[in-house]
């Protein structure tokens, strides 16, 4: 397959672009925060975004859906990341449909997924405990209890976890924490018993939740693939997100470059546009190349994805990596470039920075995905 | 993807199974398993010479280059999976040289119909091997500067100068050189792309000894060679245009070093030399990191150069865009090989020994440190892609 975007794709990604550039521009995310708005995004886009077909872009046509694939995913989740528009996509649309489509049995998917097409039920996949991402090391305890489990333990950085209706959750059934195997993902309604949210304010203003399971009870209709063996099922959930989050990144990345670009050939000291000075010259075209190299590298991760879904690993380690290093020295280029201007909380730059630092964290950060790459390369 | 491209892909994966002899699918390690051709060349082992000339017999020598001068008359895509297929064996290329990725490129583009008749067909067939002549002692990032001169004289230029890092010019039959033919015009516009044989009276060439050794570069004397107006390529005093078109092609060529790799994956080659704790990680963690973050942007460039002839083929490329992988590609090509030399330790500091296959880590390791030097500057390349893709002011 071609390495560039097909003319279906290029068109989806005109029509996100056009929704996204009119609705939701950076003014859009910035009056959420200042608004100290309850819900942190926009339920009209939201319903606009269904009307367009973008939450059912993962999600087979006898669904509801348009049964497209991750590079339409990531089309769209690049043009969230030029605006920093906050959006339950990325929690909803692929998180929630990865995990239904491909881990749901036929009743769970029949339920959820329509849903999810429509836009009305957010979903959400609660898998981080510790400061980092570490799903191998997961200690949230799920106990056979009754007719299901029961359980417990603590779950941080949830993206939109405050106003899901549905959490995917990783517990483990059995073995210890640091084993691959002994993992099992459930289905959890966050109104259940013993589910304690806390939204938790972060420095980029998106959302996400810290949720808290005291004696949780699950039926088993709750379990989302099979007992101990959801390892695989969650490892391909957080490559879909991995891969769309890398998308989103490179969206950061090249709207704080292109800013910063406009800029140079507009600010002048000592009497020159400040984009003459070699210095700052050399920089930017070194931004250029790290920017176009991560963005085939997600490319050939969003594809993998499409073309081998257990296999690509490798391809969203090589992305999520390249994405977190490039789009970090993207913002931080892009606020050095901007001087005293880009400290200051009325310039838009800064909002960037803010929003590339927890997309970073989100699933793994560079140095992560490099060690993974290492472990899978055997040294 | 088409049934017909599903199925060349099985042929030529067949074809290349039953054709490439198991010692060509080994990593190169000596200066002669790359054959170049040329009225001297010999080979170095009968699978060398098998698998050239299969493959000239083929065609895919040149696979994207048209039949009737000697290529495979294979499009974009197929050519793609050619060197896919190519590489999923480990297939050594069969012939490398300048008149491939470099002169052959502007020929096409620029050569009249008897130069292309003429010079591809013997270049397909690895019978003349060609050298570059561009670069002089006072014109290297800044080449337009250049002061070879080409004098009119009826049907013929005289030619006098001096070119430097012309590689392989001791062993090259034929130069594509670059000369001034106006010294009145500003420094672009007096310049032609002229081609001749090195056999000419008043040819003569000089080694140089770099840090890294005996080395392929040369310095070329041309003292009063008669050269037919004939070999000119293109229009008089448009050199300038058809030496650009030939720096995107050797800049393609260079950035590509990054890619290919030296063989063996690094990671590997680290784990055998300094071994591994009992959780079968490197036993240099900080080392592991810096290897794996290399990796990360090698399998990157690798997707960007996919994408690269992808763009090409679909008409959205930027002409400049192959100076940003010119200056990415030669900078990771440094750090593989410093990250070597780290993995390697004390034995990579041998010079001259056969259990170091005479100093070859450490003589590889200072080669590369020209990469970023040759074929344009990585400072250089920055300043075109500031000026012509990012459209900087005074760039």
């Amino acid at each position: 397959m071609a390495l560039v975007l097909t003319e279906e794709q290029t068109l989806l990604r005109d029509s996100a672009r056009g929704l996204i550039g009119e609705k939701a521009p950076v003014a859009h995310m910035r009056k959420l925060r200042d608004d100290k708005d309850v819900t942190g995004f926009s339920r009209d886009l939201w319903r606009t975004f269904a009307e367009m077909g973008f939450c059912g872009l993962l999600i087979p046509e006898d669904h509801g859906g348009s049964n497209l694939g991750f590079v339409e995913a990531g089309v769209v989740m690049e043009e969230i990341g030029r605006t920093l528009m906050p959006s339950p996509f990325f929690s909803t649309a692929v998180l929630g449909a990865s995990a239904l489509s491909r881990g749901g049995s036929g009743a769970q998917r029949k339920e959820f997924l329509p849903k999810i097409a429509d836009g009305s039920l957010i979903a959400t996949l609660a898998v981080d405990e510790g400061a980092k991402h570490r799903p191998v090391k997961t200690r949230m305890q799920a106990v056979r209890s009754g007719n299901g489990f029961r359980l417990n333990g603590a779950k941080a950085l949830v993206v939109d976890g405050h106003v899901a209706d549905l959490l995917i959750v990783a517990a483990r059934t059995s073995g210890a924490p640091g084993e691959r195997d002994g993992l099992t993902l459930f289905l959890v309604n966050p109104k259940s018993r013993g589910v304690a949210i806390e939204r938790t304010t972060m420095v980029d203003s998106h959302n996400a939740a810290r949720i808290e399971f005291k004696d949780v009870d699950v039926t088993s209709d709750g379990v989302l693939g099979e007992v101990d063996q959801g390892g695989a099922l969650l490892e391909g959930i957080l490559n879909a997100g991995r891969a769309t989050a890398a998308a989103e990144m490179l969206g950061i990345g090249e709207e704080a470059f292109t800013r910063t670009v406009t800029y140079l050939k507009e600010r002048k000291q000592f009497g020159k546009l400040i984009g003459e000075f070699q210095a700052l010259q050399h920089r930017a075209a070194h931004l250029y190349t790290e920017i176009e190299i991560t963005r085939a590298a997600v490319l050939k991760a969003l594809q993998a994805l499409d073309a081998d879904y257990g296999k690509a690993g490798f391809a969203v380690a090589v992305a999520k990596a390249r994405a977190g290093t490039t789009t970090t020295l993207a913002v931080q280029e892009a606020l050095q470039m901007h001087g005293g201007a880009g400290m200051t909380d009325a310039f838009d730059i800064g909002l960037f920075m803010k929003r590339a630092r927890v997309c970073q964290e989100l699933f793994g950060d560079a140095n992560f995905h490099a060690d993974a790459l290492a472990q899978s390369k055997q040294y | 993807m088409t049934a017909s491209i599903d199925t060349f892909r099985k042929e030529t994966r067949a074809w290349l199974e039953a054709n490439c002899p198991p010692e060509m699918r080994k990593p190169m390690t000596r200066e002669d398993d790359t054959y170049w051709g040329g009225r001297n060349a010999t080979y170095s082992s009968e699978p060398q010479k098998v698998w050239f000339e299969r493959m000239r017999d083929k065609g895919w020598t040149v696979p994207h280059w048209p039949k009737e001068y000697g290529g495979g008359g294979l499009d974009g895509e197929e050519a793609k999976i050619v060197r896919q297929e190519m590489a999923a064996i480990g297939a050594r290329l069969p012939l490398v040289s300048f008149g491939i990725s470099m002169l052959g490129p502007a020929l096409l583009k620029y050569g009249n119909d008897v130069q292309k008749k003429e010079h591809l067909p013997k270049i397909a067939a690895g019978l003349i091997r060609w050298c570059q002549g561009y670069s002089e002692p006072n014109a290297g990032s800044d080449l337009a500067s250049l002061q070879t001169r080409a004098d009119s004289d009826g049907d013929e230029f005289v030619i006098t100068g001096q070119k430097i890092w012309t590689s392989y010019a001791n062993y090259a039959d034929w130069i594509f050189c670059l000369v001034r033919t106006d010294f009145q015009a500003k420094k672009h516009d007096g310049i032609s792309f002229v081609l001749f044989d090195m056999a000419s009276k008043g040819v003569s060439t000089k080694p140089i000894l770099l840090i890294s050794g005996k080395s392929p570069f040369c310095e070329t004397f041309f003292d009063g060679v008669r050269v037919p107006k004939s070999n000119l390529v293109g229009t008089l005093n448009r050199g300038w245009d058809v030496a650009k078109y030939l720096l995107q092609h050797e800049r393609a060529m260079i950035s590509g070093m990054g890619e290919r790799g030296g063989g063996r994956p690094l990671g590997q080659v680290a784990a055998n030399a300094i071994g591994v704790d009992d959780k079968g990680r490197l036993d240099d963690s900080v080392l592991r990191g810096q290897i794996a973050s290399f990796e990360v942007d090698e399998a990157a460039l690798a997707a960007a150069a996919e994408r690269a002839v992808d763009l090409a083929k679909a008409g959205q490329a930027h002409p400049a865009f192959s100076s940003a992988m010119k200056y990415y590609g030669t900078e990771l090509n440094k750090r593989r090989h410093e990250l070597l030399m780290s993995a390697g330790g004390i034995d990579a500091l041998e010079w001259e020994s056969s259990r170091s296959h005479e100093g070859h880590a450490a003589r590889s390791w200072l080669r590369t440190k020209a990469n970023s030097i040759e074929g344009g500057t990585s400072e250089v390349m920055l300043g075109i892609v500031a000026k012509r893709i990012l459209d900087l002011p005074g760039a």
